[in-house]
C-alpha cells in the first residue's frame, strides 16, 4: 500500500448560504494522494473549486466531509508545520524590503540571527534577486514581488509546498522562465509541490502528474502522468510528447470549460 | 528644495508682499486688516512680554488632550466597530454627521484602513501560524498604516480648529479667547499677531508631518 505524503479521501467543500443566497457546493469528494517529492499540477476550469482543494489540504478551509492528512497526521483547523503556501494574489509586506520580508517567518520562529541570515542569503540569490535584497516591494515588478513571497516561504523549508496560481498575472514569456525556477526550487528542495494554474502547457511542462477538474463542483475527471525526467525545464515544450499530454487534457477539459461558460450542449460538436 | 517648492514660496511671499501693499497703501482699511509685517512685529512684542505664555500653554495643552484622547479612543473605537460590523452599521449616521470631530475623524481613518487591509495577509498569517494580536500588530497595523497616518494629520487639523473655536465662546482663557477678546477691543494687532502664531504653528506642525509621511511613503511606494 501506498504511504502518501498528503492524502484527500472524500473531501468535499461546502460553503454556507449567505444572505438569502443559496449554498454553494464547491469541491468533490475528491481522492487524492501526492507521493513524497512529486510535482502535482491541478488544472481545470475557472470557479470549479481548484483554490478551494489548495486551501482545505493547507488546513486554511475546512473540508465539509472527508479526512486530509498529511505525513501522516490529520488536517483541521490550522496550518500544520511542514506545510508552505504561495498565493495568486501579491501578498509581499509593502512596509519591509525584501530582506525583512524573506527573514519574517525565521525571525518569528526565533531561528538564531546566524542562521536566519544565511537562510534569507541563499534563499534570495536562489530566486535571483541578490541585487535588489534592500529593495521594497514597490520598487519591483509583479514577478519578482511574487519571487520575494516564493522565497519567504522557501527559507522555512517546507516539505509540502502548494502555489495557487503564482504566476497568473505574468506574461507567456515570464510564466516559462519562472517555471523553470520553480523546477529548480523542487529538484533542489526535494519537496512535495502541488501546483494549481488555469495553463494547461504550464501544467504540463511542470509536472509529474496533472489532475483535470471537473467544472463545480470539482473532482478529478482524468490524471495524467507526464513521465518527463527529474532534470528538466522549459525547453521541454518543443518535445513531440509534450502537444499530446496538453492535447489530452484539453480533450478532458473542452467539456468542462463549455459547461463552466453555461454552454455544454454545444460540447458535443467538437 | 525643489523647483515647485520655490514657486510655492514664491506664490505665499507674492500674496503676503500684495497685502502689504494693499494695507500701506490704504486699499484694506486698519480696522480691516493691519499689513503683515505689523503682524509680525506685534508677535514678537506679545511672545517678548509674556503677556500670553498661560493662554498659549493653556491652549496647547488642550489640544494635546484632544489630540491624545482622539487618536487612542478613535483607533480603539475604529477597531471595535471593524470588528462588530452590526455596531457599524448602527453607528454609520452618527460618523457621518460628526466627520468634523477629531475623535470620530480617527474612527473612520481607522474603518479605512482595516478595510484595506489585502485579505491575502489573513492567509499569510494562518499559514505562518500567528496568533490574532500578533496578526493585528506585525501584519494588520503596518498594512494599515498609511490610513491611520491620514486620521492622526487630521485629528492635529481638527484639534486646534475645535479647541480654539470653543475658546472663542466658551472660554476665560486660552488663544481662542484672546483673540475674540482682541477682536471685540478692536485691538487689530493683539487679533492679528495671535492669528498669526496660530497659523504660523498649525502650518509647522502639518509640514513636519508632511514630510515625516513622505519618509515614511517613499520606501512603500517605491519612489
Amino acid at each position: 500500500m501506498t504511504v502518501f505524503h498528503a492524502e484527500l479521501a472524500g473531501v468535499a467543500r461546502t460553503y454556507p448560504g449567505v444572505a438569502g443566497h443559496p449554498a454553494v457546493h464547491a469541491l468533490g469528494p475528491v481522492d487524492l494522494g501526492l507521493v513524497r517529492g512529486e510535482f502535482f499540477s491541478v488544472v481545470g476550469p475557472s470557479g470549479c473549486g481548484k483554490s478551494t482543494l489548495l486551501e482545505v489540504l493547507a488546513g486554511l478551509s475546512p473540508a465539509s466531509t472527508g479526512t486530509i492528512v498529511f505525513e501522516g497526521a490529520p488536517v483541521a483547523g490550522a496550518v500544520p508545520d511542514g506545510i508552505g503556501v504561495v498565493f495568486q494574489e501579491d501578498a509581499s509586506f509593502p512596509w519591509l524590503s525584501v530582506w525583512d520580508n524573506v527573514a519574517f517567518g525565521l525571525r518569528r520562529a526565533g531561528i538564531e540571527p546566524g542562521e536566519t541570515e544565511r537562510r534569507v542569503r541563499e534563499a534570495i540569490a536562489f530566486m535571483g534577486l541578490k541585487d535588489f535584497a534592500h529593495a521594497y516591494p514597490a520598487q519591483l515588478s509583479g514577478g519578482m514581488r511574487q519571487r520575494v513571497c516564493i522565497a519567504r516561504t522557501l527559507v522555512l523549508r517546507p516539505r509540502l509546498i502548494l502555489l495557487d496560481e503564482p504566476f497568473g498575472a505574468l506574461d507567456a514569456q515570464t510564466r516559462l522562465l519562472m517555471g523553470d525556477e520553480l523546477l529548480r526550487l523542487w529538484r533542489e528542495t526535494g519537496a512535495t509541490v502541488l501546483l494549481i494554474t488555469h495553463a494547461l502547457d504550464e501544467a504540463a511542462m511542470l509536472s509529474d502528474r496533472v489532475g483535470a477538474m471537473s467544472a463545480r463542483p470539482g473532482r478529478f475527471i482524468d490524471i495524467v502522468e507526464t513521465g518527463w525526467p527529474r532534470e528538466r525545464d522549459s525547453r521541454i515544450v518543443a518535445q513531440s510528447g509534450f502537444g499530446k499530454i496538453t492535447g489530452r487534457l484539453w480533450t478532458s477539459l473542452r467539456e468542462e470549460s463549455l459547461k463552466a461558460l453555461g454552454h455544454a450542449h454545444g460540447a458535443a460538436a467538437g | 528644495m525643489g523647483r515647485l517648492a520655490w514657486i510655492r514660496l514664491g506664490v505665499i511671499a507674492g500674496f503676503i508682499g500684495l497685502l502689504e501693499i494693499l494695507c500701506r497703501g490704504g486699499a484694506i482699511g486698519r480696522l480691516t486688516m493691519i499689513p503683515p509685517s505689523e503682524m509680525a512685529a506685534a508677535l514678537v512684542e506679545l511672545i517678548a512680554s509674556g503677556a500670553v505664555d498661560d493662554d498659549i500653554g493653556r491652549t496647547l495643552g488642550s489640544v494635546a488632550a484632544a489630540f491624545t484622547l482622539a487618536v487612542v479612543f478613535g483607533f480603539v473605537g475604529g477597531v471595535a466597530l471593524h470588528a462588530i460590523p452590526r455596531l457599524r452599521r448602527a453607528a454609520d449616521p452618527l460618523l457621518a454627521t460628526y466627520y468634523a470631530v477629531p475623535f470620530f475623524v480617527m474612527i473612520i481613518a481607522t474603518l479605512n484602513g482595516l478595510d484595506r487591509i489585502p485579505r491575502v495577509l489573513d492567509k499569510v498569517a494562518r499559514t505562518h501560524r500567528m496568533r490574532p494580536l500578533e496578526t493585528a500588530l506585525r501584519l494588520k497595523l503596518p498594512a494599515a498604516a498609511p490610513y491611520l497616518f491620514t486620521g492622526v494629520k487630521l485629528a492635529i487639523a481638527y484639534s486646534f480648529i475645535g479647541v480654539i473655536a470653543s475658546e472663542f465662546i466658551l472660554a476665560a482663557s486660552g488663544l481662542g479667547y484672546q483673540i475674540a477678546y482682541a477682536y471685540n477691543n478692536f485691538d487689530n494687532r493683539t487679533m492679528y499677531a495671535l492669528m498669526l502664531f496660530v497659523l504660523t504653528l498649525v502650518t509647522t506642525i502639518n509640514m513636519a508631518l508632511y514630510v515625516w509621511e513622505r519618509r515614511l511613503q517613499r520606501r512603500r511606494l517605491g519612489r
